[in-house]
């Protein structure tokens, strides 16, 4: 089975002229086993979103490798993507610009099929396992709300049948009624293909709900990685005990979570 | 599992833009559209010759002539309808030129970066530091006075402005979150421009190419006026101003020409406004304030 | 009713180029009390938190009435309420870097707003910019008077904001999303002090946000919107625990925490 994305003691590095460097991610080290649903929660600046650049071959490594299915993953540039990386597919955070605001989404998604022509299933299929309506496929884009833009970005990436997905936040811009739903409907659709998916969220509850492993990262590094109901019930960092005392629970008791500034 | 329904669904129809709708906007269009059709029909247009002098001359405003008569006795008003056919149709000429070879230039340099976006906005930078008519002087003079060399003088020192504003537009559409997902799917760059980058930087230059247009007419009489446009006897508006100026009693010989510039200026300046204005808000729109 | 008493809604109604955006929205907001407006986006939560702050979307016809201190706020001219805006109606918004100046430094935010509103000389208005920053919690006040918006971290801004808006000691703030853009550690502090906030100055809060959870951390009552209309409204552990209207509970339970854990339909290799 495929959908291996392994990340070794990899650094990545910005830096412009004039300005220091900072490292985003500093010789961070964990594997997506294929079919499994790994979340990646951090909160902002750890470096969660430059770990999915750079498996997607949008930045370099400073140091370390990448690898996906034995494939090393290298940045592309101006070049087509290799073919045996486009099995590996992402969502990203923000559903208003993550769709071509001037095509109609039914060509869109036949962008995605044209990957593997004949093995796609069609465009009202793909539609439907989103739960959207296979006629809205000739609508524009900014005529669908986010939640069903977010849906369709997902109808996208599965077009092309791959063997991983990874989520970059992708449900931070939507409603908190729609985040529980959308995340698991990542899981399922992915999961109902034999795709590994990768959910990068700053959002615990949700990735406790869905993911069968976590890994914690903070100011570039990973400071916490096991089974999610291990992490959840008996964290072992100290930023993770923070991480989870902090969010607060709908149970209606008024309780400000309490968590001494850093 | 029950679903929450979201609140806002597909919406029906596109209204036309309150932008486009204003006064001013309609009379742009109404006076660009009779201009129009002057150059179209012209000759059948215009009462007589518009090169036949006379010994009529700078006779003023009567009913044989309407807008008068000129220091060579020639009637102003076939004369002005006889510039249009010259100045709109170079204008527009020159707009889409250097449209073209700008927004090219640009768009390049946006997408590869490096060192051609290095040079090509260096180059640009020239160009754009000296004061757009003493520059297309100094290269009209230099290539000599006639009609191409004005154009070509006036293409080097308008394309600088379509480089800089489509290498910004590439830039912040090549880094949307839709164009990387296009590539991420393995489309080549080309396609990539093409499907992704280009309808979404058409709108705006197209708004640019718009009020460009007033300014090449001005540049193009201002050239003439100058001497090193097009030559006597052509009737070039700006060279039909420049003889009005030296015959300044005889107002109409100026004063006509000058309001035919004016108000096709005028015309596309309210057009390309209007234009800018409908396409900015519809391309940053989101359905609500916050995402859904 | 006095300035103290808060804010009241009665039949606000919003028509907006022929939609109806609010359909007769009726709520109170009591002083030193924080009551939450839940919703999902198009509910009209918004919209309400900026008619109350005289800040209606361009061109909607507004009616009913919003009773504030003896007076109906939707009878004053533009003027009159922006007389009130700032001073007695405070807001804060969700994104600080978006609602601070990015080239004026802090110390000149505050004392500008200070100024302008209270009629004080400058180093009265400085005096109380440094106060208001220790309110708000930002570490070493003196400095970061002279600093800029860029210069801090996400949370250390929104108190800026807050601060900014409890400057002139205003009787209602209207807080829209205050703490969604902040990362969850980040969250508690932020709501933590609007909290405390709201008991020590006894300022009426009109707590607007999609997250049941904050809401649940932080509100005395929830008013849930949908459609421009109130469909619930009460103490917040009933609302929660035992939500009336459908809606509510289709809310409740589309929290994750209401929901399964994950299940596993294949073999894991």
């Amino acid at each position: 089975m495929a959908g291996e994305l392994v990340f070794d003691d990899v650094t990545v590095r910005y830096g412009r002229p004039g300005r220091p460097t900072v490292t985003a991610v500093d010789r961070v080290s964990f594997t997506v086993r294929p079919g499994e649903v790994v979340g990646l929660v951090g909160e902002s600046g750890c470096g969660k979103s430059t770990l999915a650049k750079l498996a997607c071959g949008l930045v370099p490594a400073a140091g370390g490798r990448v690898s996906f299915d034995g494939t090393p993953v290298t940045p592309h540039g101006l070049r087509r993507r290799a073919p045996r990386l486009l099995r590996l597919q992402m969502v990203f955070q923000n559903p208003y610009a993550s769709l071509n605001p001037r095509r109609r989404v039914a060509a869109q998604l036949e962008d995605a099929r044209a990957i593997h022509p004949g093995t796609a299933a069609p465009v009202a299929e793909l539609l439907a396992g989103v739960g959207l309506d296979p006629a809205l496929g000739t609508r524009y884009p900014h005529q669908f709300s986010g939640g069903q833009r977010q849906r369709i970005a997902i109808a996208r990436a599965m077009a092309t049948g791959p063997d991983l997905l990874i989520g970059d936040e992708p449900i931070a811009s939507l409603d908190a009624s729609l985040q529980a739903q959308v995340a698991t409907l990542m899981r399922d659709v992915a999961l109902a293909s034999d795709t590994s998916l990768l959910f990068i969220s700053h959002d615990l509850s949700v990735v406790r709900l869905i993911a069968d492993r976590v890994v914690v990262m903070q100011a570039g590094r990973v400071v916490e990685e096991g089974p999610t109901e291990q992490v959840w019930t008996a964290p072992q960092a100290t930023y993770t005990q923070r991480l989870l005392a902090a969010i607060p629970h709908a149970d209606g008791l008024g309780v400000i979570p309490d968590v001494a500034p850093a | 599992m029950t679903t929450v329904s979201t609140t806002i669904g597909p919406r029906t129809r596109r209204r036309v833009p309150e932008s486009l709708r204003s006064p001013l906007t309609v009379v742009g269009v109404v006076v660009a559209a009779v201009w129009l059709l002057v150059v179209v029909l012209g000759p059948l247009l215009q009462p007589a010759d518009p090169l036949a002098q006379s010994p009529d001359r700078l006779a003023p405003v009567s009913a044989a002539h309407w807008f008068g008569t000129d220091s060579l006795g020639r009637d102003v008003l076939s004369r002005v309808i006889a510039g249009a056919r010259i100045s709109i149709p170079l204008s527009l000429l020159l707009v889409a030129l250097s449209a073209s070879v700008g927004s090219l230039l640009g768009a390049v340099a946006g997408l590869l970066g490096g060192v051609v976006d290095e040079v090509v906005m260096r180059i640009a930078d020239l160009v754009l530091a000296f004061p757009t008519i003493i520059l297309a002087m100094v290269i009209a003079a230099a290539l000599g006075p006639s009609l191409t060399n004005a154009v070509i003088a006036m293409l080097v020192v308008t394309w600088p402005q379509y480089a800089r504003v489509t290498r910004s537009l590439v830039l912040g559409a090549r880094d949307r979150e839709f164009v990387v997902a296009g590539r991420l799917l393995g489309i080549g760059w080309f396609t990539s421009l093409r499907r992704d980058v280009v309808p979404n930087v058409v709108g705006p230059v197209f708004a640019l190419t718009t009020l460009d247009f007033g300014n090449a007419v001005l540049l193009l009489s201002g050239l003439s006026f100058l001497g090193l446009g097009t030559v006597p006897p052509t009737p070039e508006w700006g060279l039909m101003v420049s003889d009005g100026v030296q015959n300044f009693t005889a107002w109409w010989v100026a004063a006509f020409p000058g309001l035919a510039i004016c108000s096709i200026v005028l015309a596309f300046n309210f057009i390309g406004d209007a234009l800018r204005d409908a396409l900015d808000p519809r391309m940053q729109k989101a359905v609500g304030s916050r995402a859904l | 009713m006095s300035a103290l008493d808060g804010i009241r809604i009665s039949g606000l109604t919003l028509d907006l180029r022929g939609q109806r955006i609010l359909d007769g929205v009726d709520l109170v907001a009591p002083a030193g009390q924080v009551t939450g407006l839940a919703g999902e986006s198009g509910s009209g939560k918004t919209v309400t938190g900026m008619t109350v702050l005289g800040l209606p979307p361009a061109g909607s016809v507004v009616t009913g009435s919003i009773e504030y201190g003896g007076t109906d706020l939707l009878t004053l001219s533009a003027r009159q309420h922006n007389a009130l805006r700032g001073d007695q109606l405070a807001m804060v918004f969700q994104d600080p870097t978006a609602s601070l100046h990015p080239m004026i430094s802090v110390g000149g935010q505050l004392t500008d707003h200070i100024r302008h509103h209270l009629h004080l000389n400058r180093a009265q208005a400085r005096a109380r910019a440094l106060e208001v920053l220790e309110q708000v919690r930002v570490p070493e006040p003196a400095q970061a008077l002279r600093k800029y918006p860029h210069e801090f971290s996400g949370g250390q801004l929104q108190r800026i904001a807050i601060g900014i808006a409890i400057a002139c000691r205003p009787s209602v703030l209207v807080a829209d999303e205050p703490t969604t853009a902040l990362d969850v550690t980040v969250q508690a502090g932020v709501m933590r002090l609007l909290r405390d906030l709201c008991d020590d100055l006894g300022l009426a809060v009109l707590l607007i946000t999609h997250d049941l959870a904050v809401m649940s951390a932080m509100a005395d009552t929830i008013v849930v919107m949908r459609h421009g209309r109130v469909v619930e409204h009460g103490p917040r552990y009933d609302v929660i625990r035992s939500p009336q209207h459908p809606y509510t509970r289709d809310l409740v339970e589309a929290l994750p925490e209401h929901r399964p854990g994950p299940t596993r339909t294949g073999g894991q290799s």
